[in-house]
């Protein structure tokens, strides 16, 4: 709760400051301070917690444990990251700097709201106040013929899916008399109706549609492509964990009992998303564009946790997936955000020119492909480990292997551009020292998840 | 602690190599392998008696160790590693690299991922080490590899990491059986395993084994080898062909053989008959090669087809029998890519009808190129034989109805062995001389790594029985 409360607080706070301080720059360091500030207060809430306890707000509309609180915290340690690693190009988008990062600290808000929510209709509100911030960060860039269409695209499809939303959650409310998501557990296998089940599905659709999973995936590509690099940075990790947390949260503890209803539909929903986004991002001649149907294929490796029937083992991997996975991709974008060219072409020769930077894009590469001693294997592992004792989920896991080694081809394209093709990579802009400090503690992170995930998972 | 040691050393010195940034790092790499050396020898007279082992919690949550075991087999394949890593460099001590310092240290990575391999205890700390062994060998061909060498090595990474993910699925769904604080543990992944009923075994053996059969490689599994093997700079298609294929039939018998003991006996049979495939088509394809490379491509795949065949027939002399031989090809493959890429580097082409008559201007380099050459086809007095014979009795007397016809078949391999290296021998050493590019027998360096070679070649062709006592234990823990 604290951290909701400073989160808007700061937002406000940065959007007020930019009457007064013009400087770019400053504006920047201030809303990385700020950002700090807030990673303290998420820390500070969590040690505060009692481990295993949960705080029950406004009428038990808001529920917060300390699992959420950690997934608090560690999403806004990555936000914290991604501020530091995107703060030079946040300010090349547009004029309008501040408002771009108090958009963020409104994202943050949604997502902790998202991640302790009671209620269906906390639901609603924590996914709208992530999303419309959304739709003007992918529209910043207003010079932009691509970056409005994404706006606007994303915009469209995004309130058409809080529509199917609605409906879902009036429907549950018709069948159960309730918002409460506790409450809805009372739903049984046995005594389920239509209108539930219709309920449940349009749900589910809502929210694949926010984790940019198959049939729902149409507009990712587009939209990250289209919104300014940096904020499809934000939108592709933190923005889409925080959709899974969601998921998860929902359909672990409220549908659990009628897993038999939406269990099937699910797991095809995850082939499809493994299946589209793997094969689909093989084509692709855009790294930025791979990189966005790579982000659909790996949403197909989270769904795996919404499966598992084994709640711990599924809130381990989701933390788990969430912090790698948003680790790993804020690396690669930052290293994407210096290359001018986007596509493959434009690595080549990168090792010869910035050997760092190479460097750490193949860590950030390698662990996105799963590579183990990276922490995408650990983050996989704990996900396929989750659905392996699901038990009658074998053929899904070994589908998504499969597509896990189609995977490595595309993400070995860019490593063997830049290591093995002759060329000039050219830079956006110069690597400086901090930035490649950054880098490295990025890498080190991947790394440290790879071999030691269990740091991360703190007291649970 | 000592067993870390083992998978420390080179892994420090691989990740210090990167950082030299200078030529020194073929010396740190010498001394680096120098040392694995002296310990794995230390680790082998220590273990003579007792196995060793190691085990400190990795992950616990998930039921991990960090747990290492130094059986007869285990040190038997960290010693052909840890003798076959200096050999390599000291031979190829004049040659320039481009990058060094990374060149070495990606061999010393691959060296680490390869000892954690053998000596690995726990089914997920055995997986690391299967990818770390490979990743490095993906850089390393990729790098200094041929002209076709980018789509080659990729292929060849994308074969192998698809098998490793099923093998991990297999791993998984074993671990998953068993769960507990230590559910990767060998002992329980081997007690979950055997427990499975037979229908379950028939499925999981073939996820655990894809990864072991691309790896070995047995037919059809072997599209990648020769391409990869031809592609690849030679002291890496040494780790590749001497150390790497090693792995498969290892993990085959650590891994496979105890844990899915019935699943095992279901497809013997069928993994039998592809191995014989194997011998006999890869056999039949070396005659007809022209380039050295390729030629000694495919009769490593015929050698490791007759090891899987003979594995898979599970007769107790058979199993010694491959012990032994997977230190002796390890061995006899070092020698024949060591020699090919001296004829490769003197002549300037690896087409055997572009050379002749070594033997008149290199005598000594003609001399070695024989005697590899006939241990290779394993003539008596020499290493193979003594293995080569194992196995086939091993075939022999296998269990299997059709045990002598595979035997039979098996046998053709030998005689086409005989054809295929012979020619080699005499189009390279014999015949009319044609002019070197780089008229120079053999120089101290190459001298030293060969004589290391012939002097084992010929020690364990006379003395097999340390051999054998070595690694006695772990052959009739497998096959009574």
């Amino acid at each position: 709760m604290k951290a909701i409360i400073a989160a808007t607080i700061f937002g406000i706070l940065l959007m007020f400051a930019s009457i007064l301080m013009k400087d770019k720059k400053a504006m920047a360091n201030l809303a990385i301070v700020f950002m700090a500030a807030l990673f303290g207060v998420t820390i500070w809430e969590l040690i505060i917690t009692p481990v295993g306890s949960s705080q029950a707000y406004y009428n038990n509309m808001l529920n917060i444990s300390y699992y959420g609180l950690l997934f608090n915290m560690l999403m806004t340690g990555c936000s914290l990251l991604y501020a530091l690693l995107a703060s030079k190009e946040i300010q090349k988008v547009g004029v309008h700097v501040a408002e771009y990062f108090a958009l963020i600290f409104f994202i943050l808000c949604g997502v902790f709201i998202l991640s302790g929510y009671q209620n269906l209709l906390m639901l609603f509100i924590g996914i709208e106040i992530m999303s419309i911030p959304q739709y003007i960060l992918a529209g910043s860039d207003k010079k932009n013929l691509k970056s409005s269409e994404a706006s606007l695209k994303y915009f469209l499809m995004g309130a058409f899916s809080t529509g199917i939303l609605l409906m879902g959650i009036t429907l549950l409310y018709g069948a159960t008399g309730s918002f409460n998501i506790a409450g809805l557990s009372f739903l049984q296998s046995n005594t389920i109706g239509p209108m539930a089940i219709a309920g449940i599905l349009f749900v589910m659709m809502a929210l694949a549609f926010k984790v940019s999973a198959a049939p729902m995936h149409m507009w990712t590509p587009d939209v990250y492509d289209g919104a300014p690099t940096p904020f499809t940075a934000y939108m592709s990790t933190i923005v889409k964990a925080a959709a899974f947390i969601a998921f998860l949260h929902l359909f672990q503890f409220s549908f659990g009992n009628v897993s038999n209803t939406w269990l099937l539909v699910l797991s095809v929903i995850t082939a499809l998303t493994l299946f589209i986004g793997n094969i689909t991002a093989v084509f692709q001649q855009s790294v930025k564009r791979m990189l966005a149907y790579s982000s659909i294929a790996q949403a197909g490796f989270m769904l795996f946790a919404v499966l598992a029937s084994n709640t711990m083992a599924a809130q381990h991997g989701m933390i788990i997936y969430a912090v790698a996975y948003s680790v790993g991709t804020i690396g690669i974008f930052s290293v994407l955000m210096k290359i001018k060219d986007n596509t493959y072409d434009g690595f080549n020769g990168l090792a010869q020119k910035e050997p760092l930077l190479a460097f750490v894009a193949t860590i950030f590469l390698l662990s996105l492909a799963g590579i183990p001693l990276t922490g995408g294997f650990m983050a996989k592992y704990y996900v396929v480990m989750a659905a392996v004792q699901q038990g009658h989920l074998m053929w899904l896991v070994i589908f998504a292997l499969l597509m896990a080694a189609i995977s490595v081809y595309y993400y070995f394209r860019v490593i063997i551009a830049m290591y093995f093709k002759q060329g000039n990579a050219e830079l956006s802009s110069p690597v400086t020292g901090g930035d490649k400090l950054m880098l490295i503690i990025t890498a080190i992170l991947v790394i440290l998840l790879g071999i030691a995930p269990q740091l991360f998972l703190i007291n649970i | 602690m000592m067993l870390t040691l083992i998978i420390l050393i080179p892994l420090l010195a691989g990740i210090f190599a990167f950082l030299m940034k200078s030529d020194g790092a073929k010396g740190l790499a010498l001394a680096s392998s120098l040392i694995t050396l002296g310990i794995v020898i230390w680790a082998t007279c220590a273990s003579s008696e007792q196995p060793i082992y190691f085990s400190v919690p990795w992950i616990p949550a998930l039921g991990t160790h960090f747990s290492l075991a130094a059986d007869g087999m285990s040190t038997m394949l960290c010693l052909l590693t840890a003798i076959v890593m200096p050999v390599v460099i000291i031979s190829n001590w004049n040659k320039t690299v481009e990058k060094p310092w990374s060149f070495y240290g990606f061999m010393l990575l691959s060296q680490a991922g390869l000892l954690g391999v053998f000596l690995a205890y726990d089914g997920l700390v055995f997986y690391f080490f299967w990818e770390l062994a490979l990743i490095p060998v993906y850089f390393l061909c990729s790098r200094w590899g041929g002209e076709k060498r980018i789509a080659v090595t990729f292929k060849f990474f994308v074969y192998t990491f698809l098998g490793s993910l099923m093998m991990l699925a297999g791993i998984i769904y074993l671990a998953a059986q068993s769960g507990g604080p230590d559910a990767y543990s060998w002992s329980s992944m081997v007690r979950a395993g055997s427990a499975l009923p037979l229908a379950q075994q028939q499925i999981v053996f073939w996820l655990i084994f894809v990864a072991f059969a691309i790896k070995m490689p047995i037919f059809p599994f072997h599209t990648w080898q020769p391409d990869t093997y031809e592609q690849s700079p030679t002291p890496v298609t040494i780790i590749l062909s001497a150390l790497m294929v090693k792995m498969g039939l290892f993990a085959v018998l650590r891994w496979l053989f105890p844990v899915l003991p019935q699943g095992v006996a279901y497809w013997s049979n069928t993994v039998i008959i592809l191995s014989i495939i194997g011998i006999v088509y890869a056999s039949l394809l070396a005659i007809v090669q022209t380039d050295i490379k390729r030629l000694v491509a495919y009769s490593s795949i015929a050698h490791m087809g007759l090891m899987s065949a003979a594995a898979f027939s599970a007769t107790n002399v058979g199993m010694h029998g491959i012990m032994v031989q997977m230190f002796n090809h390890g061995i006899n493959i070092t020698g024949m890519w060591l020699i090919v890429s001296m004829i490769e580097n003197r002549w300037g082409t690896r087409d055997m009808t572009k050379m002749g008559g070594m033997a008149s201007v290199a005598p000594k380099m003609a001399i070695a190129l024989v005697i590899i050459s006939l241990a290779n086809i394993a003539l008596p007095l020499t290493n193979g034989f003594v293995g080569e014979f194992m196995l086939f009795n091993g075939l022999f007397s296998g269990a299997s109805p059709y045990h002598i016809t595979f035997m039979v078949i098996a046998g053709l391999g030998v005689i086409l062995g005989a054809i295929y290296t012979l020619n080699m021998v005499q189009k390279a050493a014999y015949g009319e001389t044609v002019e070197m590019v780089i008229t120079k027998d053999l120089t101290a360096n190459e001298y030293l790594g060969l004589f290391i070679i012939i002097g084992i070649i010929l020690f364990l062709g006379f003395y097999p029985k340390p051999l054998l006592d070595m690694t006695a234990g772990v052959a009739n823990a497998l096959v009574p």
